[in-house]
């Protein structure tokens, strides 16, 4: 089953209690923050609080992500350093814009990675946050074999734009559609930007359903509360499941009989279809709607 | 190894305050005190013990063995304590731990 990363819940990098309880409330991923939730005075501090934690907390299943400080800064090298070290599953890059930029942070890792005699372990995302970005999407997509997604970042990408954002979003509309496009034809994953208002969740629902509709597989959080929402937007409807089902006992008897195409209720049933019902099933387990011993 | 005042952390919940200052006399001098230690009435000694001989393992893997230390613990895990007690030894000694 591909991983699932409807939600990826941004925790300070200087907050101990956070990182201790942020598992608990079941987000898809954990992105620890060294970055800008992080004073500089306090940027050798919180890396050492993030690598301590990396090395010592049972995250279980969830993904575990580092936002670094950017290598042009004299913060960035030590962090990668840092959370290599700490075997960390993703390593999040602020503000990128160029392939070059992820080439960088790709020779960085494999120097830690051989000297801990573990090459290739990493993975790399990069979030775009200015036009510049937007405009390199593709290139950053595919710049590293171990790019496993993209993610926008709306606040310094709007003020880039020299605009504001808006309940509607339709200045982020170019970027959001640049981004995904950029990401299925990399074969990576896209992430949506964060919503800050914590008071406002019907803004923020819609936001997310708009966002699936666009194709993102999930969107940065900032608070557990915003969890179940994403959750709910992203389950699989009850009649889509069912479907799902069928085609994949389908298909399966179509390929015990070694055909690779079938017809299921008079429509043809290739690749694609198997794939999409495939991630609704995905969905479907990982929502808790259906459990593995459901689809044997 | 040269020490000068230093710290790090804070009084938040879930976290440690620790003070490292030079000492005159040989040895790992701690000073606990300790918020959640206090909450377990009897078991104090033991919680007391275990963030003692975190903080001790820390310096010592330093190569720190002659300081005084003050640590304020707001219920920190071990991770924590390391992470904080690392993070002021390096102020302190102006010795980092990354190349």
């Amino acid at each position: 089953m591909e991983r699932l990363r409807r939600t990826m819940m941004f925790v300070p990098g200087n907050n101990p209690g956070m990182m201790a309880d942020a598992y608990i409330y079941g987000p898809d991923s954990i992105m620890l923050d060294l970055e800008d939730s992080v004073t500089m005075a306090e940027k050798d501090t919180a890396r050492l609080l993030v690598y301590n934690a990396l090395k010592t907390i049972d995250y279980g299943d969830t993904e575990m992500v580092v936002r670094i400080n950017p290598l042009n800064t004299p913060y960035g090298k030590k962090d990668i350093e840092a959370v290599v070290k700490a075997g960390v599953d993703v390593i999040r890059m602020p503000k990128t814009e160029t392939a070059e930029e992820v080439i960088e942070v790709e020779r960085e890792i494999e120097k830690v990675e051989k000297e801990i005699g573990c090459l290739g372990r990493t993975q790399i995302m990069a979030a775009i946050e200015s036009a510049l970005g937007v405009v390199n999407a593709y290139a950053i997509a595919t710049a590293s074999k171990r790019m496993m997604g993209i993610a926008l970042g709306a606040e310094d990408y709007s003020a880039n734009l020299k605009t504001q954002r808006t309940p509607e979003g339709s200045e982020l509309l170019l970027a959001r559609e640049t981004i995904v496009v950029a990401a299925r034809a990399a074969g990576i994953d896209a992430l949506d930007t964060v919503y800050s208002n914590l008071n406002d969740m019907e803004t923020f629902r819609n936001e997310v359903e708009a966002i699936k509709k666009l194709g993102f597989d999930g969107k940065s959080i900032i608070n557990p509360r915003q969890i179940e929402v994403v959750n709910e937007v992203f389950a699989p409807k009850e009649k889509d499941i069912q479907k799902s089902l069928t085609i994949l006992a389908a298909i399966k008897e179509a390929e015990k009989k070694g055909s690779g195409v079938i017809a299921v209720n008079g429509k043809m049933v290739d690749r694609p279809v198997v794939l999409r019902a495939q991630r609704t099933i995905d969905l479907a387990i990982a929502s808790g709607i259906l459990t593995k011993e459901d689809i044997q | 190894m040269e020490l000068k005042n230093a710290m790090a952390g804070t009084l938040e919940s879930g976290d440690i305050l620790i003070q490292i200052a030079p000492s005159d006399v040989d040895g790992l001098h701690i000073e606990l005190d300790s918020t959640v230690a206090y909450q377990f009435g009897e078991q104090i000694y033991q919680f007391g013990e275990q963030i003692k001989k975190v903080i001790t393992n820390t310096l010592q893997e330093l190569g720190i063995n002659k300081a005084n230390v003050k640590a304020t613990d707001k219920g920190a895990l071990d991770c924590t304590i390391k992470a904080r007690v690392t993070a002021a030894a390096v102020r302190s000694t102006g010795v980092d731990v990354w190349a």
